[in-house]
């Protein structure tokens, strides 16, 4: 076995995906690298062998340079530029790769098993030293070979840079169709470079604020079918959905606790003043934990679930305060740096606040300290909006404008990358990316 | 009182006024094209004289028809006062409401597109709410009226400029049948 001399020999299994409706055979969404690194890693990933009697089953290798190249901290070599294309580590001539100033080299190939199942086995290898790197194979049902070849991509960037991967976990957003005699709202589900688009919701009426299940199985929304708001819960793989709160006035802003078992809601119950309750799902306890006059809105609970931010603009203008999500406590005012902070979501390590941020009049995604009360500006749109954490910590996700339509875009946390990721037609908005699976 | 003829008309609306978001194909209007609310009649008076001075007659302000066929009320960035500019308009749909116990309404709030969208729907409730009080004030009930907020989901038009913004910063007045 190749991976036999080294200790790094690992095996994962990759289930099968849910399935939903097939959207279109294409991706809907094209992303671009707006701002990269300024020395991105040179990298060369070789077409991956394939051992078995017809033609491979999935291109890996063009997968993984596409995800490393979109990640704006690699830039890959063109398989026109490759000197030779070893798949074994014994036929790796290190010297070519160094005299194509290539820094690391991924090889592998596909060995097929029984029932419609493949092992993709890869090794990658620094070629300054020759050292191996990494050595993996993993097998997968040939349905699930292109997450597992953004599997492949995960691990690799997360030993080349030390950052968690994040290309197999997946995004949902709102995508609007105005192209018809009317407009169509849809919840769309895809693969985080944005293929494998499946519609969840298909509605007339807008459809807004998604947000993911810690389990990645199920999304809240907000709809305003039948001409008034309501939350729905709804199981992906199934398509069953639960309408969870059609109270009298607003009802918005939904978002999961960490256990999944509670969701923090908007609602204006009948005297129009909008406040933050916690619907306990299982027991539908509802639990209000503000009590103000003024708007407030867009609830998220920190990583502990202890605590919920929301925005409020009982002192003017928007900002973010804080409350203990269990109710009866009060809420402290976080951040200070402007006169409008608003849709706070929070970092994975509990510390930052995405926010939207006016700045100077633009609207763009801030980043603020929750114990110092800063905000540092990310962006630079006018109409950025919708921000959240990639599950790694390391980027956010978040909504602007290009060419006169709403597109995708984001941000490393460090400000070095900016992507834009644009929908083939239409606009789209309210992005949320969904969490690792654990593997 | 009066036993009003409840007649209305429903006044289709090209979808493309709106560009987009078109609130369904038709929006219902108070008849205000003939006999509106009658006017009290006045009691017969003995109109001698009084030194040039008549009687004094009693009357009802009959809301002008085309102040009740203006249907949207404009508000400024991020504020939910009502501007004097439609003080006459509300105060003659709260009138009409008033009069006509079984007309009900619906006050649909929204905002411009900037700023946070759940935020939105805060402002556009909030100015829905401002709307719903100064019908109140004039008389209506609040049980003819009732408020959604779309925030900055349902454009009257697209583009993001002042011109834009200023149009969809609004409160809507959607009569229900």
């Amino acid at each position: 076995m190749i991976n036999s001399r080294h200790n790094l020999t690992g095996w994962l299994l990759i289930g099968a995906l849910w399935a939903l409706i097939p959207l279109m055979a294409n991706a809907e969404l094209v992303i671009k690298i707006n701002r990269g690194v300024e020395r991105p890693v040179p990298i060369a990933v070789v077409p991956f062998g394939y051992d078995g009697p017809a033609a491979a089953p999935f291109d890996v290798a063009e997968l993984v340079a596409r995800d490393l190249d979109n990640s704006g901290r690699f830039q890959s070599l063109p398989r026109s530029l490759l000197v030779s294309q070893p798949t074994r580590g014994s036929d790796v001539d290190f010297q070519d790769w160094r005299l194509l100033k290539v820094d690391v080299v991924v090889i592998g190939r596909l060995e097929p098993l029984p029932g419609n199942r493949h092992s993709i086995i890869f090794q990658v290898f620094n070629t300054l030293t020759g050292e191996p790197l990494m050595s993996f194979r993993m097998a997968s049902d040939d349905a699930a070979l292109r997450r597992a070849s953004h599997r492949v991509a995960d691990m690799i960037y997360e030993k080349l840079t030390g950052i968690a991967g994040v290309f197999s976990t997946e995004i949902a957003y709102i995508a609007v169709d105005r192209s018809g005699g009317e407009t169509r709202h849809r919840l769309i589900v895809a693969d985080a470079d944005g293929e494998n688009p499946r519609v969840v919701v298909n509605s007339p009426e807008p459809l807004m604020s998604p947000a993911w299940s810690p389990d990645g199985r199920k999304l809240a929304y907000v709809s305003f079918e039948g001409r008034r708001s309501a939350v729905y819960v709804q199981t992906l793989r199934s398509g069953n959905r639960e309408r969870v709160s059609a109270r009298a006035g607003i009802n918005g802003a939904p978002a999961f606790s960490p256990d999944g078992r509670r969701l923090a809601l908007t609602l204006s119950r009948d005297d129009g003043n909008l406040d933050v309750y916690v619907l306990d799902l299982a027991s539908q306890v509802l639990t209000r934990l503000t009590w103000d006059p003024a708007i407030d809105t867009e609830a998220t609970f920190s990583p502990d679930g202890e605590e919920v931010f929301f925005t409020s603009d009982r002192a003017g203008g928007p900002q973010i305060y804080r409350v203990p999500s269990l109710g009866g406590g009060q809420a402290t005012r976080v951040t200070f740096d402007g006169n409008y902070h608003a849709r706070p979501r929070v970092s994975p390590d509990g510390k930052q606040l995405a926010v939207v941020f006016n700045d100077r009049g633009n609207y763009r995604i801030g980043l603020a300290d929750i114990e110092r009360g800063t905000t540092q500006v990310l962006t630079r749109g006018r109409l950025d909006e919708s921000p959240g954490f990639a599950p790694n910590g390391a980027e956010i996700i978040y909504a602007t404008r290009a060419d006169g339509t709403g597109v995708l875009a984001s941000v490393s946390t460090d400000g070095r990358i900016a992507r834009q990721i644009a929908a083939v037609s239409g606009e789209v908005r309210e992005p949320i990316w969904g969490p690792r699976d654990r593997y | 009182m009066m036993n009003h003829r409840l007649s209305f008309v429903v006044t289709i609306f090209a979808c493309s006024l709106f560009l987009s978001g078109c609130p369904g194909s038709s929006v219902v209007q108070p008849d205000t094209s003939g006999d509106g609310p009658p006017i009290d009649s006045a009691p017969e008076l003995n109109n001698r004289d009084r030194g040039g001075v008549d009687g004094a007659q009693p009357f009802r302000e009959d809301p002008l028809p085309d102040l009740l066929g203006d249907l949207v009320v404009y508000f400024e960035y991020d504020l939910s006062d009502i501007r004097s500019e439609f003080n006459a308009m509300l105060a003659a749909h709260g009138r009409y409401l008033a009069n006509n116990p079984s007309a009900n309404i619906r006050l649909e709030g929204h905002a411009d597109e900037r700023g946070s969208r759940e935020y939105n729907i805060g402002l556009g409730e909030r100015r829905a709410q401002a709307v719903r009080r100064v019908l109140l004030l004039q008389g209506a009930s609040g049980t003819q009226i009732s408020t959604v907020s779309y925030g900055e989901e349902r454009p009257a038009i697209l583009g993001s400029d002042e011109e834009a913004w200023k149009l969809n910063r609004r409160v809507e007045l959607v009569y229900q049948q």
